[in-house]
């Protein structure tokens, strides 16, 4: 007989603070998200820089975007539709999801 | 596949076939790419019920990319070999993808008997208005005065607009949008492979490399902006003079009708055959 395997406990990605800091957002009516940027697929066409109503990012050396303001994000999601590589991802950084049982 | 980005298309897209795809910095084509995947994601449908024909040009490397059943024909024939895909077998949805040289100069002819006969197929055409990957030969699109390498003294000859082209062939529906529009692109798309009969998605792009460097619009940045300036949405078109439509095309659903498709009317007259 095999012996059962060790269920080997995950580490938690959730940060400790992470309901503090939406409680806070939420009772000031912010959203911040996250730019999830591949830079091997970005080929530096500029389009996410030239369009981006907030300026998130900036051009570096090379043509391609750098994520200058992560903060100023609104969300509008035109680079992620726009971008014809498939380089960017914009992400809720807080989302909504189910609370942990045993947490507190 | 990239495991940082988390994003839709990436379930879609064949990992094995060498990205970042092949297409120019900035083009067109990927946006459209990005809008069929995110169209067929809403609608729902499985991955093998979709089969994706293309002709050649910039275009034709479309279907390559994404993991449905695909099709890589001869220049100009993506329809003639999707119409035998769907007689063959009604159940598919088949799309037709194609450049605007391909569907309407070398295919020209395909296209309109296409349309004319009404078949359930999605036809898109990315209407960069130049032949890109063969050299920047002027195209049927390429607008009058506009240089091209066989157009160096600016093209003589007029362009015609393949949606107005397609609601007069009789297809059931058509619609326009920008790659700048991705949004409207992504629900005209969609609604192009729900609707039954012929519908045509056309979707103006933009072609930097062949079309702009020779008419003072080197970046893809700069043709984003001409075809944000230059579109108007349909609903508003009618408002306004005609002196400010002159150089613009509209965007938005041209028509939309329904009539019974050509795999409905051979049912009938398959049944009418065995009663007799």
């Amino acid at each position: 007989m095999t012996p059962p395997k060790k269920k080997r406990k995950k580490p938690s990605k959730e940060p400790d603070d992470y309901w503090k800091i939406k409680k806070e957002l939420k009772e000031k009516g912010i959203k911040l998200y996250n730019q999830i940027f591949f830079r091997d697929w970005c080929k530096a066409c500029g389009i996410c820089i030239a369009f981006c109503p907030k300026n998130v990012f900036n051009r570096d050396k090379e043509g391609k975007p750098v994520i200058e303001k992560p903060d100023d994000c609104i969300g509008c999601h035109f680079c992620e539709l726009h971008c014809p590589d498939f380089a960017i991802t914009i992400q809720e950084r807080y989302p909504d999801r189910r609370r942990k049982k045993n947490g507190k | 596949m990239p495991n940082n980005a988390t994003r839709l298309p990436h379930d879609y897209l064949r990992h094995d076939k060498k990205f970042p795809h092949v297409w120019c910095p900035g083009c067109g084509n990927g946006i459209v790419l990005g809008s069929l995947i995110r169209a067929i994601d809403n609608i729902g449908l499985e991955k093998d019920e979709i089969v994706m024909a293309s002709g050649i040009g910039c275009s034709g490397r479309l279907p390559v990319y994404v993991d449905f059943n695909t099709l890589h024909t001869t220049h100009g024939r993506a329809l003639t070999f999707a119409t035998g895909i769907k007689l063959a077998k009604p159940s598919l949805k088949v799309i037709a993808v194609m450049g605007d040289g391909d569907a309407t100069a070398i295919g020209g002819n395909h296209f309109i008997h296409a349309a004319r006969r009404n078949l359930d197929l999605t036809a898109i055409i990315i209407n960069n208005q130049i032949f890109g990957m063969t050299g920047g030969q002027y195209s049927p699109t390429t607008p009058y005065g506009c240089k091209a390498s066989t157009a160096l003294y600016g093209n003589i000859e007029h362009a015609f607009s393949i949606a107005e082209l397609a609601v007069t062939a009789g297809a059931s529906y058509v619609a326009r949008s920008s790659v700048f529009h991705a949004k409207l692109l992504d629900k005209i798309i969609a609604q192009g492979i729900q609707r039954r009969g012929f519908s045509v998605i056309v979707a103006m792009s933009n072609c930097h490399v062949q079309y702009g460097r020779r008419n003072q619009m080197g970046s893809p940045v700069i043709m984003m902006e001409w075809l944000r300036d230059h579109a108007v949405r349909i609903e508003k078109a009618g408002d306004l003079p005609a002196k400010d439509l002159q150089d613009k095309f509209t965007i938005g659903v041209l028509a939309d009708v329904d009539k019974p498709d050509y795999i409905e009317e051979y049912q009938k007259i398959r049944e009418r055959a065995k009663e007799g």
